[in-house]
């Protein structure tokens, strides 16, 4: 039998089911080849651009940055830095809009621009293979190669990975309309980017590499075919026009005729793709040691009077872009980030460009025409047989749209890739995608929030028998004290003195302590006094409580007012557990309890923190979303949730002690 | 500057909901004019009929839940259903059968339901079915193609005969369906099925009036004009391929089958495939989306289904001609086909 390699070299191809064929209008933006553009004058380059985790801020606010400096620095893994795009002047580091589909604000470092647009100190090789593996894949990771394609997955864990790999994918395809800025770099700059893909073929050692570009790009394969004439492990193979053949899972399975199986990654059946701009970042980086600062972006729709590509400095406000497009407004205006099919409108036109912002479309009304009036599903199936996942999206938007999560789930909801294929056929003008994409979040939500309550359960298990443990230890070294003062009082009489003073003194002072004998007549008196007594202590332990919060954690006052809240809930129980009325042993119990929860609060922490950082999985990729939100999760936020799950435990504990 | 803000995907296919419905009514247009010839004005009154009762319900039930009618008579699916129970009619039926029926289909079988998109069973046939039951005689009264008729009707006289049940002259329906020799005439698949219980043989029945070269005469024209919209509607994507070839299929086989094996006891397979509804159900009626399987493998099954019910209840059945009740019985089958149909997801082993 063939291999599959000798399969792929014979020019076999597979077809994925189900796809659309929107109008492609991509010759507008293709007129001209890839312009400069003059700089603005100030950037906002957001913090987090990848999937993964912030790396840390490394300038601060009024430091001079020459060109090219890393802003922030990897600190732990599936971490990616920033770069300056031009030279200047932090002026300002603040939640600024960042280019997502959230269209929320997140950390960014204002530059405004000196104008020297000076390079720092750049480190080229011009042989790359005198470097060992490891020096590659590090500067790739410092110089902050990302996959351009879509998810800005970083590309050095691609080539961390040991596991042997069979096709090399690099994906040239670009299937969403409009988009050019894959097929412009390829016309330009073939021979960068094969060489770009060299450095990937020297880390990964694949037995075939499949340049796979559509064949709507005639210009790009010539070009391509060019570069790779004579490299007999290069193919450069003309797919069918198909959306979403960009797809990385459609992608593979047209080239090789495999699927990623769900929930996994493409190395798990020895295939990894790239993108081609992705190449040519790697290529800048290792030969030319310049980080990922610059990209191509096309600037399209009829509402730009000058569409194109340009090359765009990372951070660029899109509004410069604008500008530079000669930008038309219309009466209800859209501009969109990325494609018709997948991308996503902006809210605020100071929105940035990021890493994977490959293109600006400004549509007018009559080229991409608003859906208008959402109608019932009438089951036709139009949306069944466009899927390339061949999901039954009727069933998943009939399900979400009910709130049915778990049915939804059974229709294979997470498997769904947001293509928008559905959407797009759906002659009732549903926005199915939407739809799926609320019932993902909640999903998650609902997920985490289990997982949540689980780790607590955890914990408050864990606690009861730590007590237990603690109680039946404390007991065994009384008897021994006991035992060991029993024997000294038998031996030295001067010890029988101490401890009859000692009695003495004990006692005296629960005289004082407990109630006198005049209160002890008057019941009521009592009571009231008992009352203010537990008053007393409650607001030492809440002072206490908010002394030791304020020191540990400095947060805003809400979270203050809820922990104290909390602990306040909690000290009756301490009270319960540990009976002793002295206050003496009170105070003593008080600070070893303090001392306890610091210690579980922390230890928690650092639990929080190796799971984190033991989900950078493989799941990262395919759960965008939940990545966004969990990674925000600084310090900050995962103290306040230890706190939070602590008490939320303790008042448990409360409850069934009552 | 403040932005629109909307979901992906921004661009759409100029394919509605509204314009599918038209479509499938625009093909059945061939259809109409046949039947128009063949069996004269009759057909065209009771598709006013049955059309305008179908839209007024709608509009009347929105209105009970206080949306905008207007918005949803636009879907034109009220219209498609008027129609496709109007084309079953037969064309002299009194004008209240279709009344009664567009009412039933829209308020019990769709709107009670929940609208558009959620009944079980197909409003049409179900509307057909519960007329057919409750009003046998009127429902299979159809008169003889009007070549066959003695006596040719005027428009006059077709209006008075749904109005009032006789002609200008004074002629029922029943003295009309007399041909000329005496012998009352039924359709095709009724005079087979009748003769054959009479214990005449299937190539002594193809001589008689109703047939020619072994078609019915008028139902052969009929049927080909379906075909002819149907495929128009399975070339623009409208309706699936597998349906229709399922049905027809089956339907050709298992009748195929039974004519080698008893010539003179059973009608021929191209007769099966070219009489009746066939046609009209295999791309009108099956395919109507709501109440169709959505699977890629269940509309196979679910074509395979209705054509063995429909093959069983020509034969064994009580009724000539079957397609609305095999519907209504693959109709309740679909919610279960659907769900051991799924298609296996990109990535998954099974599905
Ligand atoms: S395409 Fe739209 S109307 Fe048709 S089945 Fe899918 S969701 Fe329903
Ligand atoms: S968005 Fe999801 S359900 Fe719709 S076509 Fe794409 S993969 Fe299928």
């Amino acid at each position: 039998m063939e291999s599959l390699v000798e399969k792929i070299k014979s020019g076999y191809m597979w077809d994925f089911p189900g796809g659309v064929f929107p109008p492609e209008r991509k010759k507008m933006s293709l007129r001209d080849p890839i312009q400069q553009l003059p700089l603005p004058s100030r950037f906002y380059v957001t913090v987090k651009q990848h999937i993964g985790e912030k790396a840390k801020i490394s300038v601060a606010v009024g430091d001079k940055v020459l060109k090219g400096q890393a802003l922030t620095q990897v600190q732990g893994p599936m971490q990616l830095p920033v770069h300056a795009p031009t030279s200047g002047i932090v002026e300002s580091i603040t939640d600024h809009p960042i280019p997502h589909p959230s269209g929320l604000n997140d950390q960014t470092i204002i530059i405004t621009a000196d104008g020297n647009d000076e390079w720092c100190l750049k480190q080229p090789t011009i042989n790359y293979l005198t470097l060992s593996k490891v020096e590659i894949v590090d500067k790739l990771k410092a110089l902050g190669v990302a996959g351009l394609g879509g998810a800005a997955f970083p590309t050095y864990v691609k080539h961390s990975n040991s596991q042997p790999v069979e096709v090399l994918i690099i994906n040239g395809v670009e299937c969403e309309p409009y988009i050019t800025s894959d097929d412009a770099l390829m016309q330009a700059y073939a021979a960068e980017i094969v060489s770009g893909i060299e450095i990937f073929t020297h880390l990964l050692k694949p037995e075939v590499v499949v340049i796979a570009i559509e064949n709507n790009k005639p210009k790009a394969i010539q070009a391509m075919e060019q570069a790779c004439a004579g490299k007999t492990q290069f193919i450069v193979r003309a797919i069918p026009t198909k959306y979403p053949a960009g797809g990385e899972k459609q992608l593979i399975q047209v080239v090789t005729g495999k699927e990623v199986p769900s929930g996994g990654i493409p190395a798990d059946i020895r295939v990894v793709t790239q993108n081609i701009g992705t190449a040519y970042a790697a290529y800048k980086a290792i030969v030319h040691g310049e980080p990922l600062i610059e990209r191509v972006v096309t600037l399209t729709g009829e509402q730009f009077k000058k569409p194109g590509n340009r090359w765009v400095r990372i951070g660029t406000p899109v509004e410069f872009l604008l500008k530079q497009g000669e930008y038309q407004q219309s009466k209800t205006p859209r501009i969109i980030m990325g494609g018709p099919m997948m991308g996503f409108t902006l809210h605020n036109a100071q929105t940035p460009i990021g890493k994977i912002s490959n293109c600006i479309l400004a549509p007018s009304e009559t080229e991409l025409p608003p859906a208008t009036n959402e109608q019932a599903c009438i089951r036709c199936g139009f949306c069944a047989d466009a899927c390339p996942a061949s999901l039954l999206p009727q069933q998943l938007y009939w399900h979400s749209k009910a709130k049915e999560y778990e049915k939804a789930q059974s229709y294979k909801l997470f498997d769904c890739i947001e293509c928008g294929a559905c959407a797009y056929v759906c002659p009732s003008e549903i926005p199915l995608v939407q739809y799926y994409r609320v019932a993902k979040s909640n999903i998650r939500l609902q997920q985490a929030e289990h997982e949540k309550a689980e780790k607590a359960k955890e914990r408050f298990n864990a606690r009861n028998e730590r007590l237990e443990r603690e109680k039946q230890e404390r007991l065994e070294k009384h008897k021994q004290a006991a035992e060991a003062r029993k024997a000294a009082m038998s031996q030295d009489p001067s010890a029988q003195d101490k401890v009859a003073a000692a009695l003495a003194r004990a006692k005296a002072k629960k005289q004082t302590d407990a109630p006198s004998p005049e209160t002890k007549a008057n019941p009521k008196q009592s009571a009231a006094a008992a009352i203010a007594r537990a008053k007393a202590k409650k607001a030492k332990a809440q002072a206490q409580a908010q002394a030791e919060t304020n020191i540990s954690q400095n947060e805003p006052n809400v979270e203050n007012t809820k922990l104290d809240a909390n602990t306040q809930n909690l000290e009756p129980t301490e009270k319960t557990n540990d009976a002793p009325a002295n206050s003496a042993a009170d105070k003593a119990k008080a600070a070893i309890a303090r001392a306890k929860a610091k210690k579980a609060a922390k230890m928690k922490q650092d639990e929080q923190a190796s799971i984190a950082s033991s989900k950078h999985d493989r799941q990262q990729e395919k759960q965008q979303e939940t990545s966004h939100l969990t990674n925000n999760q600084d310090d900050k936020e995962a103290r306040i949730k230890a706190a939070i799950a602590k008490a939320k435990a303790k008042r448990k504990q409360l409850g069934e002690d009552k | 500057m403040s932005f629109r803000v909307a979901s992906s995907p921004h661009g759409h296919i100029q394919r509605k909901t509204s314009n599918v419905m038209l479509a499938v009514a625009l093909a059945c247009l061939p259809g109409i004019a046949t039947q128009v010839w063949y069996f004269g004005f009759g057909v065209l009154i009771q598709l006013v009929l049955a059309i305008s009762a179908a839209m007024l319900a709608e509009a009347i039930c929105i209105r009970q839940r206080e949306r905008n009618a207007l918005l949803t008579l636009k879907d034109n699916s009220a219209l498609l259903t008027g129609l496709l129970l109007g084309l079953s009619l037969p064309p002299l039926a009194p004008w209240w059968i279709a009344i009664i029926g567009s009412v039933f289909a829209i308020v019990l079988v769709k709107q009670v339901y929940g609208g558009l998109g959620q009944n079980l069973f197909n409003p049409a046939m179900a509307g057909y079915v519960v007329l057919l039951v409750s009003f046998p005689l009127s429902m299979t009264l159809w008169l003889p193609p009007l070549q066959l008729v003695e006596y040719q009707l005027t428009f006059t006289d077709t209006i008075m005969l749904i109005f009032t049940g006789y002609s200008e002259t004074g002629y029922s329906l029943a003295q009309l369906r007399v041909d000329l020799d005496g012998f009352t005439m039924a359709t095709p698949l009724d005079t087979v099925k009748t003769a054959l219980t009479n214990q005449q043989t299937y190539s002594e029945i193809l001589t008689g009036k109703v047939f020619s070269d072994g078609y019915g005469i008028a139902w052969f024209p009929v049927n080909l004009a379906y075909l002819v919209g149907g495929l128009w509607l399975v070339q623009q994507k409208i309706i699936s391929w597998r349906i229709p070839t399922a049905f027809l299929v089956t339907l050709f086989t298992l009748s195929f089958i039974t004519h080698i094996i008893s010539p003179d006891g059973s009608a021929s397979a191209m007769l099966h495939v070219f009489s009746g509804a066939s046609m009209f159900g295999a791309f009108f009626i099956l395919t109507d989306p709501v109440s169709a399987s959505t699977t890629a493998k269940g509309k196979i099954i679910f074509g395979i289904l209705a054509a063995v019910l429909v093959y069983l209840i020509r034969n064994w059945g009580g009724y000539p001609d079957a397609v609305a009740f095999a519907v209504l019985l693959a109709n309740m089958c679909v919610p279960l086909i659907d769900y051991y149909t799924k298609p296996r997801t990109y990535g998954h082993v099974s599905g």
